[in-house]
């Protein structure tokens, strides 16, 4: 538990009354290739510190590096689906600063050649309005190695005793996002902030170039905040967007959708307490703490921070032929919100049903249901229903449940073939998940089964009609719904093991005249 | 033979003889391992004899051959290692304090491909700190001297290697030049050397100077043997990403030329003359002569901005040494040390520390100019100055290939001189490689061969020669022919006419009174 005094802040409702929020949100990707960017090491998540490194990822004397190819593939596809320009031709750069997580004290990065620039992503919002984000730029870039400073209260290299550091990080590729100056945003920044790091998460997924993990840091978020005095009708009126950006902060490493919300939330009210206050921001960077949910000052940053950067002389520069970049364009996924809508429209749900299951994460494992054969609604009912209900409870994905789409999609069958009811498909599907089997093993092995037999169904009805006579002369009277009842009393006579509707259809034709 | 003729053979009478078995790989190493011992005191050229390594590997050519097997053309020819490459088993150094006593844990791909040659690797050759320097004065381990004087430089970086091949001590060696580092040691020396074309031989595995500049190749005594090494060492590594995937140009063919009938050769204007010893130019233009009477047509050439290469060669090698010499920081490897009278230093504490001990003053002068040049609001002024420069370097020698088919001009405006000479004078050090400095800014071959002794001092003079990238063949043909006909005019070789480099003792020139 951190302990950090909280800075002053104003309401946000006070801080949007009398000023105009601008943010800037630089994202950092890793790739999930199988290889570093530029050396043979392996990039799996976990290992033991510093078994995955080498010569080249640890700055050896003499080692060189060797672009992964899969590593600029996967930069121009995502390029590409961010609307961007892909450069025809362009560099890497060294950023040289020392740090011991840095094994040669520069990070080759791009620099004023960025492989994609000047693209956009529309951002679909709760209101029901899209906010145009546009990219600057994205660029190719290798990861550091994670430092872990031991000894000290707060794990920061403050009062550390000693520091220990893990390169099997160093070298994995990463694709750096970076927006241009968010305006007109107002009081939907914050919303906006998390709704785009969320589409784009969406995105690389769908692009699987990456694992997008923003808990494992394989997406990690800069938030900047700047405010400026308010100024015209609103966030998006002329005189708003005359007014000169405000010093702005920089919040580094915010690692959920919910952070980059709150953090946002949090800069743009502590800025905005500082400024009526008639004090002035410091260009700094931000630590985001989760559990208290502030910010704490890091390093100044000043636009002057001098990373001596110049044309990386090792390498020779990246000039993608356009035939490649047009057939890497062939290979992108739709986009997610195409798709969404494209889906919701042939599925038939309604706003809500829709939100409901993007929520729970179901919406590949619905598509994959309907195509073994499930009805849309079924579909719905079964992710969206009781596998969500049980995995929000066990806080797995719903995918980690041990249903399978197919197990759905055969359940769906047996309902539709009258063989089980509502009821019992619970039932079922409650087996399928303590892993009994599928759900015809399951209503088998349970012994659920709708009985099909109609005599027996004629003498319960017959049974019933004789005990309540009353309830019988009401629907023979015309008070169809009377009926209900009567079905409700011979589901109980057949132990539920009969189709009511079957069970409405003969009572019904037995007291009406046909 | 006796263990003194054994080593005044060639590379390639050594080959043959091997082959005839008319000494053993075993007797030909001890015999230079012996040489070694005896005269290594006095020149200071290795800094390291790997006396088992290479009498292991002379063990194993001995026995595949007596077992009939295949060996390449080299197998059993001794080879010295500059110390700048990375060598599995032996420590590399550079030549500074800052990697004494580092153990590379993988070879370089030249080391690797001499191994594969199955060439014994005598040992590491001294240089001057990081290859920074003219005459070897600027390593950490002592000078090395030249053979033909004591008192003298052997040139620089690559003193270690020219002087050990001058003295016997090796018949071929590897340097690396970044401004002449293999060419100006071979003139002073009265050896043979060659920087091939940029990218010709792999640079992965060689501590990287200036990446841009670097480039590996052979030295030897005779142009023969020179191509034979230069075989060896060449071809496309997928190591390197600047290496050229072009095969290695037909050197050794070339070597075997006679006659320069109908070739072209360009006097380059603006090398010679000024500030070039009167000695050195006498027999520069007494091998000219040579050239015309073997058939060539002389022509002048001018390269007028070749004035400038100097001022841009001082600001892209800082920049790219600051910068590659970054990692050279206490983390990982070489030299740790903490701040005097600290007793938790800070990591930042230790690198500065370490730094401040581990570089030589040249080095550290450079590392300041570099970091200077590549400073913001400076870069442009410099960096990108310089990287202009060279563009018009390369088209000087573009518009100049188009009037001949090699350039030749002196390799050094002076012979060897004194030790301490220069030392406290920077700017005059770096005037000695005004004339190999451009090869090197545009990415061609060179080679310098030796046309004889200055009248004035009787140390050796070298000619340079110049060719298109890709074209080093034809640095072959000239000096293959050249190399014939002087040693028809001298009745002997270069080296045979300073007996005393053959003595088995160092040789003294003021004990002897000359």
């Amino acid at each position: 538990m951190s302990t950090h005094t909280a800075d002053q802040v104003l309401s946000i409702e006070e801080t949007l009354a009398n000023f105009d929020p601008v943010m800037g949100l630089e994202v950092h990707v890793e790739l999930n290739t199988n290889t570093k960017m530029f050396c043979g090491c392996a990039t799996g998540f976990g290992a033991d510190p510093n078994t995955q490194a080498c010569p080249i990822c640890l700055g050896f004397p003499g080692a060189l590096p060797v672009v992964n190819a899969k590593g600029v593939e996967s930069a121009i596809r995502i390029g590409l689906a961010l609307n961007a320009q892909i450069a025809s031709w362009c560099r890497f750069a060294r950023k040289n600063y020392f740090y011991p997580d840095m094994p040669k004290n520069f990070q080759t990065s791009q620099y004023d050649e960025p492989i994609a620039f000047e693209g956009y992503l529309d951002v679909d919002l709760d209101d029901g309005s899209t906010y145009r984000v546009e990219i600057e730029r994205a660029h190719m870039e290798e990861d550091t190695g994670k430092s872990l400073h031991v000894g000290g209260a707060t794990g920061r290299i403050q009062g550390a005793e000693y520091s220990l550091v893990d390169y099997n990080r160093a070298g994995i590729p990463l694709i750096e996002i970076v927006t241009k100056p968010l305006t007109g945003a107002g009081e939907r920044a914050p919303e906006i902030a998390r709704a785009y790091v969320s589409v784009l998460r969406d995105l690389l997924k769908a692009l699987e170039v990456s694992d997008v993990r923003m808990e494992q840091g394989s997406m990690r978020c800069d938030a900047n905040v700047s405010l400026r005095p308010k100024a015209g009708t609103d966030a998006t009126s002329p005189e708003q967007l005359a007014v000169p950006l405000g010093t702005r902060t920089e919040t580094k490493n915010v690692n959920s959708l919910r952070s980059v919300e709150r953090a946002v939330r949090y800069e743009m009210t502590r800025h905005a307490a500082v400024l009526v206050a008639g004090g002035s921001i410091i260009q700094e960077t931000r630590h985001w703490h989760e559990d208290t949910g502030v910010t704490t000052a890091g390093r100044p940053k000043s636009d002057a921070d001098d990373y001596r950067y110049f044309p990386e002389p090792d390498l020779v520069p990246v000039a993608p032929d356009a035939a490649w970049v047009e057939e890497l364009r062939a290979t992108l996924p739709e986009p997610p919100a195409q798709r969404r809508k494209r889906l919701q429209e042939a599925w038939g749900y309604s706003d809500l049903e829709m939100r409901d299951v993007l929520n729970a994460g179901a919406i590949d494992v619905i598509e994959e249901t309907i195509a073994a054969g499930a009805s849309a609604a079924a579909a719905r009912k079964w992710w969206g229903g009781e596998v969500a209900r049980r995995a929000n409870k066990a806080d797995v994905a719903i995918t980690n449940m041990g249903v399978t789409a197919a197990d759905v999609a055969e359940l769906d069958g047996l309902v539709r073939e009258g063989r089980l009811n509502d009821a019992m498909a619970r039932q079922v599907m409650e087996g399928v998940i303590e892993g009994e089997g599928t759900p015809t093993e399951v209503a088998d092995a349970r012994g659920l089964e709708l009985v099909q037999d109609d005599g027996a169904l004629d003498a319960a009805i017959d049974k019933v009609i004789e005990n309540n006579p009353d309830m019988a002369d009401k629907v023979r009277g015309g008070k169809v719904q009377a009926a209900g009842a009567l079905i409700g009393q011979v589901m109980k006579e057949m132990k539920g093991q009969a189709d009511a509707a079957k069970a409405r259809q003969l009572i019904l034709s037995r007291l009406l005249p046909s | 033979m006796t263990k003194t003729e054994l080593c005044l053979l060639t590379a390639a009478q050594m080959s043959q003889g091997l082959i005839a078995g008319d000494f053993s790989a075993q007797e030909l190493t001890q015999a230079h391992l012996d040489r070694i011992d005896d005269l290594n005191p006095a020149l200071n050229a290795y800094l390291y004899v790997d006396a088992e390594g290479a009498l292991a590997t002379a063990r194993e050519v001995d026995e595949a051959r007596q077992a009939g097997q295949q060996l390449p053309q080299l197998a059993g020819v001794p080879v010295a290692v500059k110390d700048i490459a990375c060598t599995m088993g032996m420590p590399t150094t550079a030549g500074s304090k800052m990697l004494q006593g580092w153990m590379p844990p993988y070879d370089a791909t030249i080391v690797a491909k001499l191994k594969a040659a199955k060439m014994p690797i005598l040992g590491k050759t001294n240089m001057d700190e990081f290859a920074m320097g003219s005459s070897t004065e600027h390593s950490a381990f002592g000078p090395t001297r030249n053979p033909w004087d004591l008192d003298r430089v052997p040139g620089g970086s690559g003193g270690g290697s020219s002087a050990a091949v001058g003295a016997y001590l090796a018949p071929l060696a590897i340097g690396s030049d970044t401004g002449g580092s293999i060419r100006q040691p071979a003139a002073v020396t009265g050896t043979v050397g060659t920087k091939p074309t940029y990218g010709g031989v792999s640079r992965y595995g060689v501590i990287a100077l200036a990446s841009s500049l670097d480039q590996i190749g052979p030295c030897a005594r005779t142009v023969t043997d020179t191509a034979m090494l230069h075989e060896v060492l060449g071809g496309h590594d997928p190591m390197d990403s600047t290496s050229l995937q072009a095969p290695v140009p037909p050197v050794l063919e070339a070597a075997k030329n006679r006659d320069l009938t109908g070739m072209k050769i360009g006097v380059v204007k603006e090398l010679s003359g000024d500030g070039f010893q009167a000695g050195v130019l006498r027999r520069f233009e007494e091998a000219a002569a040579e050239l015309v009477a073997l058939g060539a047509e002389i022509v002048e050439v001018s390269c007028p901005h070749f004035t400038a290469a100097m001022a841009a060669y001082y600001l892209v090698l800082p920049s790219e040494a600051s910068s590659n010499l970054a990692r050279y920081d206490a983390m990982r490897y070489g030299l740790r040390l903490g701040p005097d009278g600290v007793d938790s230093p800070s990591a930042e504490q230790v690198m500065g520390a370490s730094r401040a001990a581990g570089f030589g003053d040249e080095v550290k002068r450079r590392i300041i100019l570099g970091t200077y040049a590549l400073s913001s609001g400076y870069y442009d002024a410099y960096y990108g100055q310089a990287q202009k420069v060279r563009t018009l370097i390369a088209r000087d020698f573009e518009a100049a290939f188009e009037q001949a088919d090699v350039l030749i001009s002196p390799t050094a405006p002076t012979t060897a001189f004194k030790l301490g000479e220069k030392l406290d004078d920077p700017l005059a050090m770096y005037l000695g490689d005004l004339a190999t400095i451009p090869a090197n800014l545009a990415g061609i071959p060179g080679m310098s061969i030796p046309v004889g002794i200055a009248d004035e001092d009787s140390l050796p003079v070298g000619l340079q020669v110049l060719a298109p990238a890709t074209q080093d063949q034809r640095l072959y043909a000239v000096g293959a022919a050249l190399e014939a006909a002087l040693n028809d005019r001298w009745g002997a070789t270069m080296l045979d006419q300073a007996s005393h480099l053959a003595l088995t003792q160092p040789y003294d020139s003021q004990e002897a009174g000359a």
